[in-house]
């Protein structure tokens, strides 16, 4: 079996996992100031408090299995994005902390200001995310030896904001999905409602704005369409589960509009890691010097104990999740353990 | 010293991971005092531990969120700043940042929700297992980040091969082969030689660290009077922990000390000021100096440093003058760091026996001169755990992968013609050699800006978080949730008001 191959999708699990699941709490944090009051904010931060810290546990296991199955990958890219990261990192510090620190005191500056946190890291944090995909389509500059040979500015190029925009309307789609399940009925479970049609619109704005400039610029994305030509199912999903949005929503099915959001989200990971097979990071400079997943992996042996821990891992984790999901499954309410 | 990318580097790391080391150990204490309380509550279902249960609850989330937002930042560091380290350990040491991913910290994180958010929402034998599961997801998350640093100071189950490319052996641009660790025997990585012992007491300085931090707290209460009740069983109950761990951790430190001698004698040479290969004194006092390789104002007890590692006061200790000049780890600061450890380990020993005495003949809670060092001791329980990691760590040093001695079929070191230990160099990597490539001095000197301005933000708002919580203290129970002899009318009135089922509610109905 080909342990390099496998590794390849378990890191897209992970990533789609992450996506789906982060993915609508950074577009609550995204959608927070169009909250009214202070009740409403703290609606918002309740709706995500039991499981924003699970969600985040996605891309720490994400980080951790590309470091252990890809190490040159990791070490690469994480140089690479040194600053990017950075900012990643202080928006990740903020929103852990604004959401724990936020209802600790009643003083309105006290909240103004981590509510603002609150916001600026969300929105930061999917539109470094983008950012990060966008450069990964197109490839950074490596040398022989898989080191970055650019500055800052060499990533964020148009591309990689185009994709950065991209996510920050999709999360903001997703969380708008995500609260309309969770806010209680009433004005504000309506005006949520009306936001889940402006997101809706605005992602697919920049999701048609994206396929074509991908289809134009970067060369290469759809190459593997030809080796694999059930590649082309993906797209259908993609495609079918993104109008399914506005049809579920209209027939006042929000569970099933959530869902085809998550599938949305699930076939637009699928279809990034499609594009990029079989490469990690991709050299823009010379193609030769990429980091496949050949050349970038751990030993087959390493590869294959964490293939068994994932095994033995997996299933734990998933039960889990779906045991917390299943405890604060009804929708929110202000109580005394509330943020 | 030149401000360099692998000095500013080394900085940010000190600067990141003491800051991050403040929460972990004391989440992992006080998650054992969470679990002790719920468990009392349960057998006794007196209220007053649900009480203290759900304070001590609030005090883990805050300080539990501070762990999780600047622990990320460690393990994206291996990658930005640390890459070609990355490189060289990512097929051993990436293992282990994996594995407690996917071990300790969902775990953590799911449970830790329900500890949280549960208390109306499952019934209190749910929320005790939830506690459990995240103390332990909390010891597991040690564990591996434990084994991954103790394969670093002591490398085992792993060989240094040339990487290949493409099906062939790689050589870099310049003609040099491209090494890497890869894994033989994962066992063998996980129980290297160092890790039992550096995890053992890493956990015991955690539960020690949480008790003095109850301690503290409970203390300052008794003193002001307040919540008495609560802070006596809160107290009773920390004591009896920190006095069983901090006589623990002497023997723990004893069990250290003869592993460090044997596997990193440099280390505990620096430790100990032993300039010369001779029989050991054990140094009570000090102060190193380099230049003249000898310990000003030494205090010493004779022979003793060569009895605890080899039960004989005249054994020789092997000293630094046997190791390459390159290779001396920074004398003054390991020998620092590792005697304020002891001297903090020493002193909680001493005071906690006093405390436990006078426990005992019941007079305890009348000594306010007592209760005022208690209230100050958890800053020297943090200093000492945050001081046991830097003499550790720096006593690693000029090493970030720490290769091992030639050694005899005894396992006894082997000497060059001139006396010098000899390193397996090609199983080690210099710290020098470990950052990354494609980064600047500027891009680390504006990270460590972000971090201070952050991290120093972010202490500030923890300390009024806590204060603020302290002062409001522990608070009673809702009425209608726990009062005894409660009808089923209000039963179902509180049904209605938490919106919780039937089945919940019969839960937490009162026996």
């Amino acid at each position: 079996m080909d342990f390099h191959a496998i590794w390849f999708v378990l890191l897209g699990v992970l990533l789609a996992g992450y996506a789906v699941l982060d993915g609508f709490d950074l577009g609550v944090g995204i959608l927070h100031p169009l909250a009214r009051d202070d009740q409403e904010r703290r609606l918002f931060l309740n709706a995500i408090g039991p499981i924003w810290d699970g969600n985040e546990v996605w891309l720490v296991t994400f980080g951790g299995a590309l470091f252990a199955a890809f190490p040159e990958a990791y070490a690469t890219a994480f140089s690479a994005f040194y600053t990017a990261l950075m900012f990643v990192l202080s928006a990740l510090i903020f929103r852990a902390t604004a959401i724990e620190f936020r209802g600790k005191s009643s003083s309105p500056r006290w909240r103004r200001a981590w509510d603002f946190a609150f916001f600026a890291s969300s929105l930061l944090a999917s539109m470094l995310f983008g950012v990060a995909v966008g450069n990964a389509m197109i490839g950074i500059p490596l040398n022989d030896r898989g080191v970055f040979l650019g500055t800052f500015w060499d990533e964020i190029g148009p591309y990689p904001i185009l994709v950065g925009l991209l996510t920050v309307a999709m999360f903001a789609m997703h969380g708008a999905l995500y609260l309309y399940l969770k806010v209680p009925h009433g004005e504000l479970h309506q005006r949520v409602g009306r936001w889940m049609w402006h997101t809706w619109g605005m992602f697919l704005v920049m999701y048609l704005l994206t396929t074509i400039y991908t289809l134009v610029v970067v060369h290469g994305a759809t190459q593997n369409f030809q080796r694999w030509p059930w590649a082309a199912g993906i797209v259908v999903v993609n495609v079918l589960a993104i109008a399914n949005v506005p049809r579920t929503v209209f027939a006042d099915k929000p569970g099933q509009a959530f869902a085809s959001s998550c599938v949305t989200i699930a076939a637009l990971v699928a279809l990034f890691g499609i594009a990029l097979w079989p490469n990690l990071v991709a050299a823009r400079n010379n193609p030769a010097n990429s980091l496949s997943v050949y050349r970038a992996a751990s030993s087959d042996k390493t590869l294959r104990i964490m293939f068994v821990i994932a095994c033995l891992g997996m299933p734990l984790v998933l039960t889990y999740t779906l045991a917390v999901y299943w405890t604060f499954r009804r929708r929110v309410q202000i109580g005394p353990h509330s943020y | 010293m030149p401000l360099d990318v692998v000095t500013l580097s080394r900085l940010q790391f000190a600067l990141t991971i003491m800051f991050h080391y403040l929460f972990p150990p004391l989440t992992i204490g006080m998650g054992v005092v969470m679990a002790y309380l719920e468990a009392r509550y349960l057998w006794t279902k007196e209220p007053i531990y649900e009480i203290a249960a759900r304070f001590w609850t609030q005090l883990f989330a805050v300080t539990f969120a501070m762990g999780v937002a600047t622990g990320i930042v460690m393990e994206f560091e291996f990658g930005t700043n640390w890459a070609a380290y990355s490189r060289f350990v990512g097929d051993v040491f990436g293992s282990a940042l994996a594995a407690e991913g996917i071990f300790a910290f969902f775990l953590e994180s799911g449970f830790l929700a329900v500890l949280v958010f549960g208390w109306d929402k499952v019934g209190p034998k749910f929320h005790f297992f939830a506690t459990l599961m995240v103390s332990l997801g909390s010891m597991f998350s040690a564990v591996w980040i434990i084994v991954a640093n103790s394969w670093q100071q002591t490398p085992a189950g792993d060989r240094i091969v040339q990487m290949m490319r493409d099906g062939k052996p790689w050589f870099d641009a310049s003609g040099h082969p491209v090494m890497r660790a890869e894994i033989v025997d994962f066992h063998a990585v996980v129980f290297n030689p160092s890790f039992v012992d550096r995890l053992v007491h890493t956990l015991i300085g955690a539960f020690v660290l949480g008790a003095f931090f109850v301690m503290s707290i409970s203390a300052y209460y008794l003193l002001r009077k307040r919540h008495e009740e609560f802070a006596r069983r809160s107290f009773s109950g920390a004591l009896l922990l920190a006095t069983v761990f901090s006589l623990a951790q002497l023997l723990s430190g004893d069990a250290n000390g003869r592993m460090v001698a044997r596997q990193q004698p440099a280390k505990l040479a620096a430790f100990e000021g032993q300039f010369q290969t001779k029989p050991g004194d054990l140094s009570i006092v000090g102060w190193p100096d380099v230049q003249r390789k000898t310990t000003r104002g030494e205090v010493a007890i004779p022979g003793l440093l060569s009895f605890l590692l080899h039960g004989d006061r005249h054994a020789p200790v092997t000293g630094l003058d046997q190791v390459p000049r390159a290779y001396w780890p920074p004398v003054t600061a390991a020998f620092l760091t590792y005697h304020a450890m002891v001297a903090i380990g020493t002193f909680f020993i001493a005071l906690t026996l006093l405390a436990s005495f006078l426990r005992w003949r019941g007079t305890l809670f009348e000594k306010r001169w007592l209760l005022w060092i208690f209230v100050v001791s958890v800053f020297f329980a943090v200093a000492a755990n945050e001081l046991g990691w830097a003499a550790a760590e720096v006593g690693r040093q000029p090493w970030v992968v720490y290769p091992g001695l030639q050694r005899d079929a005894a396992g006894n070191f082997l000497l060059d013609s001139h006396g010098i230990l000899q390193y397996r160099t090609a199983e080690g990597l210099l710290t020098r050699d470990a950052v990354s490539e494609s980064i600047s001095s500027g891009q680390v000197i504006g990270s460590i800006a972000m971090f201070s301005v952050i991290y120093g933000l972010l202490l500030l708002v923890w300390l009024a978080v806590l204060n603020d919580k302290i002062h409001k203290g522990p608070q009673p129970l809702s009425p209608p949730a726990r009062t005894t002899g409660q009808s089923l009318a209000a039963a179902v009135g509180e049904l209605v008001d938490h919106g919780a089922s039937l089945s919940e509610a019969k839960d937490e109905s009162p026996d």
